[in-house]
């Protein structure tokens, strides 16, 4: 049976992970290779890298840090921030990531998720939002509205046929990302990753604002989400009491969700 | 030698950072000459099994594959796409995939997400030199629309369920592949390169 995934986020910035509150206030963590080979050894499930300046800097992808991470992790590892076409593309491919995910550029040019879908495959490409609820109104039957620019730039965008659209051009997964929740440990906005988990087949990444066990839990059940993506959990120097991905899992499974178990191996 | 095949839709540098933490020599083959000097082929894959055959055929791979893989028996290990490329046919695209083990690859109902992305559970069907060292009922990471259907029964060396139990693994002689990322899967999967750089090309 296929196990919920738990997925470290990072928010890089110049070869560091960073810990933002709704987007803002960036604290630095600690090398992001350091970190990952960390969490790897800590069996996390899933790393996912943003290289969070890229796009608004309007500058390419930090290659050498991805490179970096990817030498030390042997689970799967998503790269984002500043993709602009598919040399960026086979660019963080060759550098060691498996999938690539799109966000601003992918509202600015939208083809650009068929495209890689084409050439990469539709499980190579994850499609990253960030919502934030603004209230339904003509135009936005959901009242979530997509923003891009690092949740600085507002679209007009409606957040669940966003997620079709890309959906149907080629996205093979979907991360929602609440503004509202992101860094606050308050939990995920459940309404809106339960509507995109019931508007697309793909699967869907509950993202922003896990702060605790039940948390987690509660995107992997009642918001739909095939993956959570966490990362104040565990690093986050915000929060008083930090939990290892072992402890996240065994609270897990004594609620019922099922995940990989941990692993040990004779020599 | 390792080889590990290098081509546009691949993604050697994985496997090649994975061996490269094992310790274990590779280097990568991009052109006929490249396959002649190894004793050991691995080719990786992600993406669609078209665009991977494609890939392969214009970088004058395909002949040479064949040669020391079905001719001189060199082990070799298919990853994801490198697995399903070494069936017939694929109900991905109209193109011929390799044809070195008989069967088809299928594509997953939709009574669940596809693709299937995550750690599921593989259930191997025999001890195999490939498995050495695993635990039962390991998990392993898999991205895949698509899955193998073996001709023959014994082929299938390991099993997993989504929607449907699908072949997770094959052996068949020296030529043995895994739908999982073996690269990818922790050291459960790492624990296959492993094994595969010390591998025979037999079932013992």
């Amino acid at each position: 049976m296929l196990t919920k995934r738990l997925i470290a986020c990072f928010d890089v910035v110049e070869g560091r992970v960073t810990k933002a509150q709704r987007f803002q206030d960036n604290i630095d963590v600690a090398a992001a290779f350091e970190l990952a080979q960390q969490l790897y050894a800590d069996q996390i499930d899933e790393i996912v890298f943003y290289d969070i300046l890229a796009s608004a800097q309007r500058r390419r992808i930090d290659l050498d840090t991805v490179r970096s991470v990817a030498e030390h992790v042997f689970v799967p590892f998503t790269v984002g921030g500043g993709i602009r076409d598919l040399d960026d593309m086979f660019a963080v491919l060759k550098a060691g990531a498996e999938k690539i995910s799109v966000d601003s550029m992918a509202v600015r040019n939208p083809d650009i998720i068929r495209a890689g879908a084409e050439a990469f495959g539709t499980q190579c490409i994850v499609l990253s939002t960030q919502v934030k609820q603004v209230g339904a109104r003509a135009g936005l039957p959901s009242g979530y509205e997509v923003f891009i620019d690092g949740a600085r730039t507002a679209t007009g965008l409606d957040a669940i046929e966003w997620v079709r659209r890309g959906a149907d051009l080629g996205a093979g997964e979907i991360v929602v990302n609440s503004i509202d929740c992101d860094g606050t440990a308050a939990g995920y906005d459940l309404g809106i990753t339960r509507a995109v988990a019931d508007a697309v087949t793909v699967p869907v990444i509950a993202s922003g604002g896990a702060g605790d066990v039940d948390h987690v839990a509660a995107g992997l059940t009642d918001g739909g989400a095939s993956a959570a993506i966490i990362s104040s959990i565990l690093y986050s120097p915000r929060l008083a009491r930090n939990l290892g991905v072992r402890e996240l899992k065994d609270g897990l499974t004594e609620r019922g969700v099922h995940v990989r178990p941990w692993v040990v191996l004779d020599d | 030698m390792i080889g590990v095949l290098d081509y546009r839709a691949g993604n050697a540098p994985s496997v090649m950072y994975a061996l490269a933490r094992l310790g274990l020599d590779a280097t990568l083959v991009r052109a006929a000459e490249d396959a002649a000097a190894v004793d050991r082929i691995v080719l990786p894959g992600v993406g669609a099994a078209a665009a991977t055959v494609a890939s392969l055929t214009e970088a004058g791979l395909v002949d040479v594959l064949r040669d020391r893989v079905l001719g001189d028996g060199v082990p070799f290990l298919g990853i994801c796409i490198g697995m399903q490329i070494v069936f017939e046919r694929s109900a991905e695209g109209p193109a011929d995939c390799l044809g070195w083990l008989p069967g088809s690859v299928e594509r997953f109902p939709d009574t669940d997400r596809v693709p299937q992305i995550g750690w599921n559970e593989v259930v191997t069907r025999r001890r195999h030199p490939l498995t050495a060292g695993w635990p039962a009922r390991p998990y392993c990471y898999f991205v895949n629309s698509y899955h193998a259907v073996p001709h023959d029964a014994e082929a299938v060396l390991g099993v997993s369920e989504y929607s449907v139990p699908f072949c997770a693994m094959v052996a068949w002689g020296n030529i043995a592949a895994t739908q999982f990322h073996a690269e990818k899967s922790g050291e459960i999967g790492l624990r296959v390169l492993v094994n595969f750089a010390g591998w025979s090309g037999g079932e013992c």
